[in-house]
Order: C-alpha cells, then sequence, then structure tokens
C-alpha cells in the first residue's frame, strides 16, 4: 500500500513539476507569474485532441501539441508581453501590469476555447491502458498511463536540465535572467533568449497537459487545479531553480497521495496550502531559492 | 573610414531631467580618453547612451564613421563596441568560466575564441585558477578583472569603460589602470574611461574631458588639466 500510494504520488508529483516548471522558467527571465500558463496548457492540449482525432493517433498528436505549445509560449511572448514592457510606465503599476494581463490573457484563452470546442467535458484518450499494473492478484493504482507520465517528465526535465547545464543556449538563458544588461552587452540576443525561454515553457505545459488529460477529460478549465499545484510546488522549490520546481512538484504529489490515502480527500487543497503558507513563513524564498544579491 | 568616436551635441533626457545637456567630443583611433566629472555629472548616462543602453534625444555619435545610435547593445558588441557597464558588472551565479564564456558566445569564430580566452587568462592570471568558482566568490578586484577579461574575448575595438576603479582598494585600482593601459598598448585598443577617480585616470590617459551637469567644461592633455588650479579644484577633486 506505501508503495502504491509513493507511485501515484510521484505520477501526480511529476505533472506538477512540469508545470512548476513552466512558471519558474517565465518567471526567471520575466519577473511575472504567468497566470495564462493553465490556459496555454489546455489550449495546447485542445490543439493535440483535434490532431488525435483527425490521425487517430495519440503518438502523433503528443509531438505537435507539444510544439503548438513551444509557438503559443513564444506568441504570447512577442505579441503581448513585450508590447506591455515597451509600452510599461515606471512604479507600481509596471510591476503588477504584467500579471493581471496574464489573468487577462487567461481569460481570454478559455472563453475563445469555449467559443470553438464548447464547455462540454471530451475524451483525449491515449492508447496505453489506465488500469492499474498487475501483480499476480494484487492490482496497483499505478498504470501504464501512469508510468508514461512520469517518464515524460523525466525526459523533459533532464531534457531542460542538459540545455541549461551543458550549452551554449543554456548558458545565454541563465545569464539573461540573472542580468539582462550584463548578458546584452555581452554580446546576447536577450529578447530572442527571453522568447525561448517563453517556448520551453510553454512547451514543458504543453507536456503536462497532453500526458495527464487522457486520465480525465478535456474542458476549458480542466487545468486550472494543476496550475494551482504547480504554482505551489514552484513556490515551494523557491520560484528561480529548476530543481526547486521538480523537488517542489514531487513533494507536493507524494504528500497529496499519501493524504489522499491514509487521512481525507478532503484535506489534500487544504494541507497543498498549509504547506505553501508554512514554507512562506519559515523560508520565503523557498527550499532551493538562493539569497542572492542582484546587484552584487 | 577610422575617424575613431565622434560624439557631438549629444543629448540624453531621463524624464524632464536633461542627463547630458550637449556634449561634443573625440576619441582618436588608438587613444585613451579619460571622461571626469563628479557624481551626477552625466558620465554614465553619457556612456550608456554609446553602448544602446540609453537612447539620445538628439545630437550624433559614430565610430569610425558608423552611427553608435538606434541599435541595440548586442548589435554594438558585434560592431566592435563593448561597454563594461560600472560596477564590477560580472553575473554573480555563473562560475568564473561561465563568465568569461559568455564574451565570445555570439562570435563564429571559436579557435579565435579560445586564443582571446588565454590573452585574457594571461592578463588576469588570479582568474586561471578560480575558472570553476562562482563569480561571486571573487574579491571586488578579481570580479573588475573578470568583467574586463570577458570582453576582451569579443574582441572589442572600442571598450567603454565605466568606472572600474568604483569601491575599490587603492593597490587594487593600480592593478586594474595598469591592465587597461596594457590593453591599449597590447591591443592598440581605443578608450573611453568614465571615472570619478580622476587621479588614476588622468595617469593613464592621453587626453581628458572634464563633464559637469551634462556639459564639457573643458578638455585637455593630463598635464594641461592638472595644472589648472581653479580646475583641480572645481571639478577634479585633487
Amino acid at each position: 500500500m506505501f508503495i502504491d500510494t509513493l507511485l501515484i504520488g510521484l505520477s501526480s508529483g511529476a505533472i506538477y513539476s512540469l508545470m512548476a516548471l513552466a512558471l519558474v522558467l517565465v518567471w526567471r527571465s520575466t519577473r511575472v507569474i504567468n497566470f495564462a500558463q493553465s490556459g496555454q496548457a489546455v489550449l495546447s492540449t485542445y490543439i493535440g485532441y483535434e490532431i488525435s482525432l483527425a490521425t487517430h493517433n495519440y503518438w502523433i498528436s503528443l509531438p505537435l501539441a507539444i510544439a503548438a505549445g513551444a509557438l503559443i509560449g513564444s506568441l504570447v511572448d512577442l505579441l503581448f508581453m513585450r508590447l506591455l514592457a515597451k509600452r510599461g510606465t515606471t512604479g507600481p503599476i509596471a510591476e503588477i501590469a504584467p500579471v493581471i494581463a496574464t489573468l487577462g490573457l487567461l481569460g481570454l484563452i478559455q472563453s475563445v476555447i469555449g467559443l470553438i470546442w464548447g464547455n462540454a467535458f471530451l475524451q483525449y484518450s491515449s492508447p496505453l491502458s489506465a488500469k492499474g499494473f498487475t501483480f499476480g492478484t494484487h492490482t496497483i493504482p499505478f498504470s501504464p498511463q501512469n508510468l508514461f507520465i512520469v517518464i515524460a517528465a523525466a525526459v523533459v526535465l533532464g531534457i531542460f536540465g542538459f540545455v541549461f547545464r551543458y550549452t551554449n543556449l543554456g548558458l545565454a538563458l541563465r545569464a539573461a535572467s540573472f542580468q539582462p544588461e550584463i548578458a546584452q552587452l555581452s554580446g546576447i540576443r536577450v529578447n530572442l533568449v527571453r522568447n525561448i525561454g517563453w517556448a520551453f515553457a510553454g512547451a514543458a505545459g504543453a507536456v503536462a497537459g497532453a500526458v495527464i488529460t487522457p486520465t480525465s477529460t478535456l474542458s476549458p478549465h480542466s487545468l486550472d487545479l494543476l496550475f494551482v499545484s504547480g504554482f505551489i510546488a514552484a513556490v515551494i522549490g523557491g520560484l528561480d531553480s529548476l530543481i526547486g520546481a521538480v523537488v517542489g512538484g514531487l513533494v507536493l504529489g507524494v504528500g497529496f497521495a499519501f493524504i489522499l490515502q491514509y487521512i481525507s480527500s478532503a484535506l489534500t487543497f487544504l494541507v497543498g496550502f498549509i504547506i505553501l503558507m508554512f514554507v512562506l513563513l519559515v523560508r520565503p524564498r523557498g527550499i532551493f531559492g538562493q539569497r542572492v544579491n542582484r546587484n552584487a | 573610414m577610422k575617424s575613431g568616436l565622434v560624439v557631438s551635441h549629444l543629448k540624453v533626457n531621463y524624464g524632464a531631467i536633461g542627463a547630458v545637456k550637449d556634449i561634443s567630443f573625440s576619441v582618436l583611433p588608438g587613444e585613451l580618453v579619460a571622461v571626469i566629472g563628479a557624481n551626477g555629472a552625466g558620465k554614465s548616462t553619457l556612456i550608456r547612451s554609446l553602448s544602446g543602453l540609453v537612447t539620445p534625444s538628439s545630437g550624433s555619435a559614430s565610430w569610425n564613421g558608423s552611427s553608435l545610435l538606434h541599435k541595440r547593445p548586442e548589435q554594438l558588441v558585434r560592431e566592435g563596441v563593448v561597454h563594461i557597464a560600472e560596477g564590477k558588472a560580472v553575473i554573480p551565479e555563473l562560475t568564473v568560466a561561465e563568465n568569461l564564456a559568455l564574451g565570445g558566445l555570439w562570435r563564429r569564430d571559436k579557435t579565435d575564441v579560445a586564443l582571446a580566452t588565454q590573452e585574457s587568462l594571461s592578463l588576469f592570471p588570479a582568474l586561471a585558477t578560480r575558472l570553476q568558482q562562482r563569480a561571486d566568490t571573487l574579491s571586488g578586484g578579481e570580479r573588475q578583472m573578470l568583467a574586463i577579461a570577458r570582453a576582451l574575448i569579443s574582441r572589442p575595438q572600442l571598450l567603454l569603460l565605466d568606472e572600474p576603479s568604483l569601491g575599490l582598494a587603492p593597490l587594487i585600482i593600480e592593478q586594474i589602470f595598469v591592465a587597461i593601459n596594457h590593453l591599449r598598448v597590447q591591443f592598440g585598443m581605443t578608450v573611453l574611461l568614465v571615472e570619478q577617480n580622476a587621479m588614476s585616470a588622468l595617469k593613464i590617459a592621453d587626453r581628458g574631458v572634464v563633464i559637469n551637469l551634462g556639459e564639457v567644461v573643458t578638455t585637455g592633455t593630463p598635464a594641461e588639466l592638472v595644472s589648472n588650479t581653479q580646475l583641480r579644484e572645481a571639478y577634479l577633486g585633487i
């Protein structure tokens, strides 16, 4: 029972990690909490759904949904955030305007989805079974689809980790997010690099949407709760740290699974917020957040 | 056309405030010119407008005949104009090696990037032993060296240096200025050095431009400037 619960927790934690990663990628480069992230993810999942209907093949729809997610992320930056930054005023409005704008964008995306696809619950199916693996007579609640979720998340996290750590693009992404001005003066095209960051974030959100949706249903708001969990995970991890996002997601996923299993399902979200409040009170910079003087 | 840096009637406004009111001067190729003035004289705004970080409201500025204005900083770096920002401009979260790599990231000629990196490290040997350390573990002087070393990897023709002595101990300042002078001698680089520390800057400069409240007060050789008692007391603080 303990192992079963742990596996289920890892599966949902992996998804939270992906969503947290998407938030951290945008936060690091633009200092904006992208509330539109769940909207972007659900839109790319709808695109994946349409492609799977047309091709009858989930495996074709999955990479295309991820590509769509990257494109949507890039467009949100180009057509929306960059315009706001250009027109941005000074003072408190300048700080809060982009956040409010992402909330507005979330509403816009979800309304457009409602107009195109309606608000009904759709089924975006994967060929993998949602029934748990069976060992002898014992069936565990961890299915092939759950296993795929964990593998997909691990692959995405591994790719991002490699890119950030070992490639020139990763170095440019880190430099542009830590000190954009110095990066610019070193010859880095900060706007381009930032746009790639938005595309990566969009892709991470799209993977989350496309692998989790086959375990339930698709609707304009189907990823809203996932976003909340991803946000809590990102804050637990320190918002600035990619590893923090992953660990935050896994802690939350496993924590939720154990509470659901051993205490009560009614308590899961309450506990999420208690963890969040605890981290904010005891260690406001998150578990992996660094106390770095950005002007040093 | 090798006309060097030519700044003509440059004017930069910050909102309603004219930080740079009307500045004209030139720097010949291979020359080291120090722009000197008190805090708030408009030195940093001037240098930021030459590297594309701030857009001037009027006037002109060109490097070897090509305009510097209305271009992005990363574009100007590609044209050989490199600005080392004020305050030990390194990225503290990255390692020394990564900070150095930034200077050559955009360059296609990787063989020359490797060569330039070697040259930078032989100019500042203290960095060579700390390549894997994070930049925030370096001392103030080492960070300034790192900032200069990174700029060198971009192979600048015109180096814009903003207050390299800021917050450093006198002995370290001397080392840094010796290194800056070396850049001109060894690489034939043109240097525009913006400094509050007039004495150190004038020691290595060919000419000095004294500015106050966004305007040029006077220009001259270090000897001329230092011998002018009135100027010394009013603007140079020496």
